[in-house]
């Protein structure tokens, strides 16, 4: 299993990213730049990653921009055909923008960039971003955004918790969910959802920044697991 | 030369800010007088700003070379430090202080970009920011306005450049009410040998001018007399740039990328004085000249004038030298990154800047003339001891009694502004951005960052206590440079070298003039001290209130940026209190010292007093004996007594892991004085207790004093068997109280 990391002009989580899946889960990747018009044959038992940053400076609207670029079609051709693709921050913006996932990432609620630790769970196993998480534990994993506010009308809500969409919320340490555990004002403490497909993953808090026991943050190492170990089951299976 | 434009007089000269013997000088070294072009380009050449005119005779007197230093100082944009492994460290502080006080959130945001500039147009990329901030008092509206423009401004523009902000400080006095200060600093990393100079060699190599547009964003002095001149109306120029951060990442990015072509013969960025400096510094290093074609520089707005263009301080623009032949590796590497790079001229070997204009010459210098080391003027200013300075009580000698119990004190002084938590602030910072910052989730004295693919870290402090540099500007001085290698030894790190970022009031003011003198004079005999050379840094004159009768100089604040190398990361020592049953222990003479405290300012109201007590021999053996503890792993923890003394000192160490500590004070020392007090050369440890004989025998065989304080505990804190209470309620006092002033 590879991974492809997309790069946009003003992405800034591309270094992480890339050391992350390189260094500490010793996988492959393949970078993608935002002009590229092909995804440089990566296939069905791969991922592409669109990580953090400030796409085009965020300029008109956080990762309105990036959706227009030449390697966003083929992404969105990818995605649409059951390739998994998954957003971190900027990317999970992006996603949302280029219509992958549903929702939209507002201004936080104290209208400031926040950048902290925070603590997330996993409310469901059914995706392979999360299928390896415990749903009782607390994970911390830091934040670091000013629009990361997940907001999106209530027949959407409705549908994301009938089929099961909704990956991660805030919670506090003991793995409860509470208003004080929510840094940005989320709908419901809402940190990552995935769409109906099932391969199309976002989230605001950053996992590629909580994997190196140096900087004594690594619960981000348990997402990343789960990612390959699933993926690279399913292609396994699907190779007899 | 064009009889368009007029020859302006001696009076306009004056307007844009040149003295009459400075005319005379350029009339003498052009051999006639200047036209209004000419006079602008050496008015901002030969401004305190580019020129160092008036602090440059005492900056020559600090400690600029040796140790581990590859440039000397002011030979390249920033210093440059060997860190080993085939690694060298470039940093810089700067100020940005007039246009924060004008427009914080974009004064503060350009200071970041200018500074990360400076770092990258060496080829080294930035890989931390540090700041140091000075605001009025909190209370004031107009405060609490730039408090919060200054930190989104910085926020806003390191973050979107992935950039982490890793430390800093911020004070608050009302010496400061009219005039911040914004003090912004960059550490960048490159392989020894790949390094780029600010240098124009090679007649017949073209340059170019690369990022952004020319706009007329910042162009200063010379806009007064404009209308004169031009038939735009100059009187609603911004005077402050605008940054944007996105040009600036992708200028980074490109910077680097073009560096590894081979193309590059030299780059410098623009920031004050823009094309002028730029191109002038380039030209005098190498002994060439430019011939310069202003009307292809791509500007924002048409009809620029030709002083317009050459005085713009446009952000997020360099100029780069190229090797002739090789400029298609050049404009291919910006094409990928969507920047403009433009051939505006070619660099001469007259040694004179030619700038023309449609074919048109409208500025014929010499590039030598105009730059700081060339022709550009040097003064000594009148210094004159200030009248407060022998006036200054000794609270040690004429003590005020301790007015209230020491839980009452304790509790009102941990709400100073100057003593509770940054977080508002640096939440709204990146700080762990490119995943090297080791400090985020275990704080130490100094902000560290690990070097990825080494066994090493960085170690880094900005300090400055602007209160002592006032009561004594030549221990103050000395007193700041000392605390951040103190910061760096508490980590477990080596100092190395400094940058400095000398904000002081009007050098025509001979009190500030003496401030100045002293603080420098100081700051260069503990560097010596130390072995930490300054690198180079920036002089902020001018930062003053202005009272209908008087002007008063901010408090003399000389900031420190110290860069220390940690060997081995596992050498890393960090503030907080370990494991219950640990001691702690106070290292250091402790005279029980109150003098300048945030005690005696705030609790005692006295506010102004002597500089606390400080001895450079006994603070080296301080630093020597921590260092070695370090290295023998027999501290747990160590932090040392600043601002607060020893109760915030371990209130600090207690907060990370909601541990308590149960301490009795010195029976020799009034208590308040000994729990309060800020003198010097203090560092707090915890240690195993099986470690204790150990660190007494070192310290005994060292002959440096110590004293046992107590021990941490599981929540509790006792002060002398009295119940301060539990560590959780502190926090959450400490932890909230910025916010309360700021947003309620």
């Amino acid at each position: 299993m590879k991974f492809g990391v997309v790069i946009f002009p003003g992405s800034n989580c591309d270094h992480d990213m890339i050391y992350m899946i390189e260094q500490i889960m010793g996988k492959e990747v393949v970078e993608l730049w935002h002009k590229d018009t092909t995804l440089k044959g990566l296939g069905a038992s791969d991922c592409i990653m669109i990580p953090g940053g400030f796409s085009y400076g965020d300029y008109l609207r956080s990762g309105a921009i990036a959706r227009f670029s030449p390697i966003m079609q083929e992404v969105i051709r990818f995605a649409n055909e059951g390739g998994f693709v998954m957003g971190v921050c900027n990317g999970f913006q992006i996603l949302c923008e280029a219509h992958l996932l549903p929702g939209v990432l507002l201004r936080n609620a104290n209208q400031k960039f926040i950048c902290k630790n925070v603590f997330i769970k996993a409310v469901t196993n059914n995706t392979v971003l999360t299928a390896e998480l415990e749903l009782s534990k607390a994970y911390q994993i830091p934040i670091a955004h000013a629009e990361g506010r997940f907001y999106c009308d209530d027949r959407t809500l409705e549908s994301l918790r009938a089929n099961d969409q909704l990956l991660f919320k805030y919670c506090n340490s003991s793995a409860d969910l509470s208003p004080s555990a929510n840094p940005n004002g989320s709908l419901e403490n809402i940190a990552g959802i995935c769409n109906q497909g099932r391969n199309v993953f976002g989230m605001m808090p950053h996992p590629e920044r909580a994997g190196d026991k140096a900087l004594l943050n690594t619960d981000g190492r348990f997402l990343f697991e789960s990612l390959i170990n699933q993926i690279e089951s399913i292609s396994h299976a699907a190779a007899y | 030369m064009t009889a368009v434009q007029t020859i302006p007089t001696v009076e306009t000269a004056q307007k844009l800010g040149l003295r009459p013997e400075e005319y005379d000088s350029i009339c003498e070294i052009l051999g006639r007088r200047p036209n209004f072009t000419e006079l602008s380009i050496y008015s901002v050449m030969w401004s305190e700003h580019c020129s160092y005119k008036n602090s440059i005779k005492h900056l020559k007197t600090l400690p600029r070379e040796g140790g581990k230093l590859l440039v000397s100082a002011g030979e390249e944009n920033a210093g440059l430090v060997d860190i080993g492994d085939g690694w060298a460290c470039a940093f810089k502080i700067e100020s940005h202080n007039h246009p924060s006080a004008i427009e914080p959130y974009q004064g503060a945001a350009t200071g970041v970009g200018g500074i990360h500039r400076d770092i990258f147009t060496m080829g080294a990329r930035p890989i931390a920011a540090l700041n140091s901030l000075r605001f009025g008092k909190i209370t004031e509206s107009r405060t609490k306005h730039l408090v919060k423009g200054v930190v989104k401004g910085i926020g806003d523009y390191g973050n979107c450049l992935g950039i982490p902000t890793i430390g800093g400080e911020v004070y608050f006095h009302e010496c400061y009410n009219q005039n911040i200060l914004v003090n912004a600093m960059s550490v960048g990393v490159v392989k020894v040998g790949e390094t780029v100079s600010a240098t124009a060699e090679g007649p017949g190599n073209p340059v170019f001018i690369v990022g952004s547009a020319t706009g007329k964003d910042g162009i200063h002095g010379a806009t007064f007399a404009s209308a004169d001149l031009t038939e735009d109306s100059a009187e609603d120029l911004p005077s402050v740039q605008v940054g944007d951060p996105f040009q600036e990442k992708l200028l980074l990015e490109a910077s680097l990328e073009a560096i590894k072509t081979g193309a590059i013969v030299g780059m410098q960025d623009m920031g004050a004085a823009g094309i002028t400096c730029s191109t002038s510094e380039m030209s005098a290093k190498a002994g060439t000249g430019m011939r310069i074609d202003l009307d292809k520089v791509p500007t924002r707005q048409e009809n620029m004038e030709p002083f317009e263009i050459l005085l713009s301080e446009s952000q997020e623009r360099m100029l780069i030298v190229a090797h002739v032949g090789q400029e298609h590796l050049l404009e291919e590497v910006f094409d990928k990154w969507d920047l403009q790079c433009e051939q505006i001229g070619t660099v001469t070997d007259d040694g004179r800047l030619k700038f023309y204009n449609r074919g048109e010459l409208v500025a014929d210098v010499d590039a030598h003339s105009l730059v700081l080391g060339g022709g550009a003027p040097v003064y000594d200013r009148e210094k004159k001891e200030p009248g407060y300075y022998r006036a200054l009580i000794d609270l040690n000698e004429d003590s005020p009694t301790q007015s209230r119990d020491l839980l009452a004190i304790a509790k009102e002084l941990m709400q100073s502004p100057n003593l509770v938590s940054r977080r508002w602030i640096y939440e709204q910072y990146d700080s762990m951005v490119r995943t090297n910052t080791v400090t985020t989730n275990d704080p130490a004295d100094a902000a560290i960052i690990r070097l990825k693919g080494t066994k090493k870290a960085l170690a880094t402090s900005t300090d400055c206590n602007s209160v002592y540099v006032h009561a004594d500007p030549y221990v103050g001085a000395m007193i700041a440079v000392s605390e951040a290698a103190r910061n760096i030894v508490c980590s477990g790190g080596v100092p190395v070298a400094v940058t400095n970022c000398l904000n002081f009031g009007n050098p025509y003011n001979p009190e500030a003039f003496w401030q100045f003198a002293n603080a420098v004079k100081g700051m260069g005999d503990a560097c010596r001290s130390l072995e930490t050379p300054v690198t180079g840094g920036n002089v902020s004159f001018y930062n003053q209130s202005v009272f209908e009768d008087r002007t008063e100089p901010v408090y003399p604040t000389p900031t420190i940026g110290m860069l220390g190398i940690i060997e081995d990361v596992a050498l890393i020592t960090t503030l907080s209190f370990k494991e219950v049953g640990n001691q702690i222990i106070s290292i250091g003479l402790d005279l029980g010292d109150i003098n300048s405290s945030e005690y005696s300012q705030r609790i005692l109201s006295v506010a102004e007093s002597k500089v606390p007590y400080f001895n450079m021999q006994e603070e080296i053996k301080l630093q020597q004996v921590v260092s070695r503890l370090i290295k023998g792993k027999v501290l747990q923890s160590a932090h040392d007594v600043s601002e607060g003394g020893i109760f915030a000192t371990c209130l600090e160490g207690g907060m990370p892991h909601e541990l308590g500590f149960e301490i009795e004070t010195d029976p020799n020392l009034r208590a308040d004085r000994h729990l309060f007090g800020e003198g010097q050369s203090r560092v707090v440890v915890t240690i195993k207790p099986d470690r204790a004989s150990e660190l007494k025998d070192i310290l005994t065989a060292e002959n440096i004093p110590f004293i046992v304080l107590g021990t941490v505990t599981e929540g509790p804190i006792r002060v002398n068997m009295l119940d301060f209470g539990d560590i959780c309620d502190w926090k959450t006092e400490y932890d909230t109280a910025l916010e309360n002033y700021l947003e309620k």
